[in-house]
Order: C-alpha cells, then structure tokens, then sequence
C-alpha cells in the first residue's frame, strides 16, 4: 500500500483505529478485555501452584517454617519494595504518555527495566546462597538438623523440606520467568515510546504492559509472606 | 479513568504516589509482623496485608476502580470466584482428613 492509499484509507481518523472497531474508546475496551481474559487464565495457572503450597503447608508446617527460615528474607523484602516501586514508575509513564510527555515516558520506561534488572539481580544472589546451602532439591539437597522454629530439641524432616523447596524454586523461577518476559515486552514499549507511537489519544499498548507489569507485581505480593515469612519470630 | 480528560492533572499523581507509599509501608508491616509470634494469626495477618496490597494495585495501578465496562467486571470477579472454587474445595478436603 502506497503512502497516498494510506492516507486515503486512514482519513478522518487516527492511524491507529482498526478498521474493525466502531471507535477509538471500543478498540482500547476490547484489547484491555483481552488482557484481563489472559490475566485469569494467569491467576489460574500460578493458583495450582498457591493450591499445591497450601496442601504441603498444611500437611508440613515445622518443617516449611524451618526451610523458610533459611531464606533471607530481607532480600526478599527489598524485592518486594523495588518491584513497588517499578509499578509506580509505570503508571507514571501511562500519566507521561496521557499528558504528552514523551521524555518522562521515556525516563519511567527506562527504570521500569531497571527496577525490573534489580529484581533479577538480587534474585540471584538469593538463589546463589540456596546453591551454596545445598538446599536445591536434587542429588546434592541435604537439610540436616535444622531446628523446627517454636519446637525446641525437634529437627526438620529434610524430605519435607525438599517439598518446600521444590515449590520455592517453583514458584519465584516461574515469576522470574514472568519478568524475564515482562522487560521484553518494556523494552519493545521503549522502542515504540522512543519512535514516538504514543499519543494522549493512543498509548494502549502501555497499558496493556502495564497490567502484565502489576499482575506479576501481585503474585509477588502474595509469593513474598508465603514463602519467606512463614515462621520468623524468635 | 474516564475523567483524565478533565482539567486536574495533579490528582492522578497524589493517588499514585499515596497507594505507592502505602504498598511500601503494608511490605514493612509484612515483614515486622512476622517477627512477632501471634499463633495462627500470623498467616492471617500476613494475608490480610498481602490481599489489601494487591486491592491497592488492582484499584489504581490497574485502574479496576472507574472502569465502567461490565464485561471486564466480570471478568475479574469470574477470575477471583474459580480461585476461590480451587482453593477452598482443595483446603476443605484435604483440611478436614483425619490422617
């Protein structure tokens, strides 16, 4: 298609407008619907997991307070606050974008990634400890008396606690996964907001994004307390 | 966010930069909290934070609050009602075995 075609076909409205939606607000419903459609088969797909955690926990609860204990739970702390804070920066980069303000888009998608890079790094140096530990389930897992927190003279069972463990490697390896995928579809939302796609008429790919981001902001929400702080008072 | 055509720019970035603060501080209460032994209510008290956090992002960051399209209402209250149905029907069998 020519650049005349183009400009005859898209005349009168933006460029953006799908020739299949009536209007601009009905193509932004229809591709937010879509995300959230996608969003509870997320929910359900992590919700086994939760499902799977819960039933062990229950069953295993001295032994997954102690296995938990061996965590550090201030990294997962900061974690906690730095994926907060990305966030924020990416309903501020949505505001940028809805008033016009395409350096500060720019800068919020920018430390989006670099929240989102934070994260993995400080993921990492948890999970170098757990290697270092032998506490990755498999050949080499050994969990040999550790104390049952609250239960004096009692020892974990190193068999329950590879459960726990299992599910932690899990569960975080699968929500690092989610923002491995995440700071892909940020830095396709920078290439996009840097040749200037985004307009205070149209910017629902960043919104799209960002319901992605903030989902994977609540399943941490919820790993962060089940995994790390399950039996920490002294 | 079907009023962010109107004149007020501003009040979008306090409501932000408040549940920001807010979700800091519920991570901090988390986190001191479980220090403190309450018996079972720890796991409550840890959910509890946890579940107002995530109303706090789903609220504002993800706009849930304002939306007027009643398909994606029901949509996010179809997600939470099939979790529940997971988690409870599961918890209630295996919560309630005796061996």
């Amino acid at each position: 298609m020519s650049d005349s075609q183009a400009t005859a076909v898209h005349r009168g409205h933006n460029p953006a407008l799908l020739h299949h939606f009536a209007t601009e607000e009905q193509q932004r419903d229809a591709s937010s619907l879509g995300m959230w459609i996608f969003l509870a088969t997320e929910v359900m797909f992590f919700g086994g997991l939760f499902c799977a955690y819960l039933i062990y926990r229950g069953w295993y609860f001295g032994d997954f307070g102690a296995a938990s204990k061996s965590i550090d739970a201030l990294l997962g702390g900061t974690n906690t606050a730095v994926l907060i804070c990305s966030s924020l920066t990416v309903v501020l980069a949505i505001w940028a974008a809805q008033t016009a303000r395409r350096g500060l888009m720019i800068a919020m998608l920018i430390l989006t990634m670099l929240f989102g890079l934070a994260f993995l790094g400080i993921k990492g140096i948890e999970y170098k400890q757990k290697f270092d530990e032998h506490h990755v389930p498999g050949p080499s897992f050994s969990f040999e008396h550790e104390p049952i927190p609250g239960h004096p003279g009692q020892y974990a069972n190193p068999q329950h606690a590879e459960i726990f463990f299992a599910l932690y490697f899990i569960m975080t390896g699968l929500h690092a996964l989610h923002m491995v995928i995440g700071l892909g579809i940020f830095s396709w939302l920078l290439w996009m907001a840097w040749k200037g796609r985004f307009t205070p008429e149209y910017h629902t790919p960043l919104e799209i994004g960002g319901l992605y981001w903030h989902f994977v902001d609540i399943v941490w929400i919820y790993l962060f307390p089940l995994l790390y702080l399950i039996d920490r008072h002294p | 966010m079907s009023d962010h055509s109107t004149s007020n720019h501003s009040s979008p970035l306090t409501t932000y930069f408040a549940v920001w603060a807010a979700l800091l501080v519920g991570t901090f209460l988390t986190y001191e909290a479980a220090k403190i032994d309450l018996g079972v209510f720890n796991a409550a008290v840890a959910l509890t934070i946890a579940t107002t956090k995530a109303l706090l992002v789903a609220l504002f960051f993800m706009h849930l609050k304002g939306a007027s399209e009643k398909l994606l209402k029901l949509v996010v209250i179809s997600t939470i009602f099939f979790l529940l149905i997971l988690l409870a029907l599961s918890m209630a069998d295996y919560g309630t075995r005796l061996t």
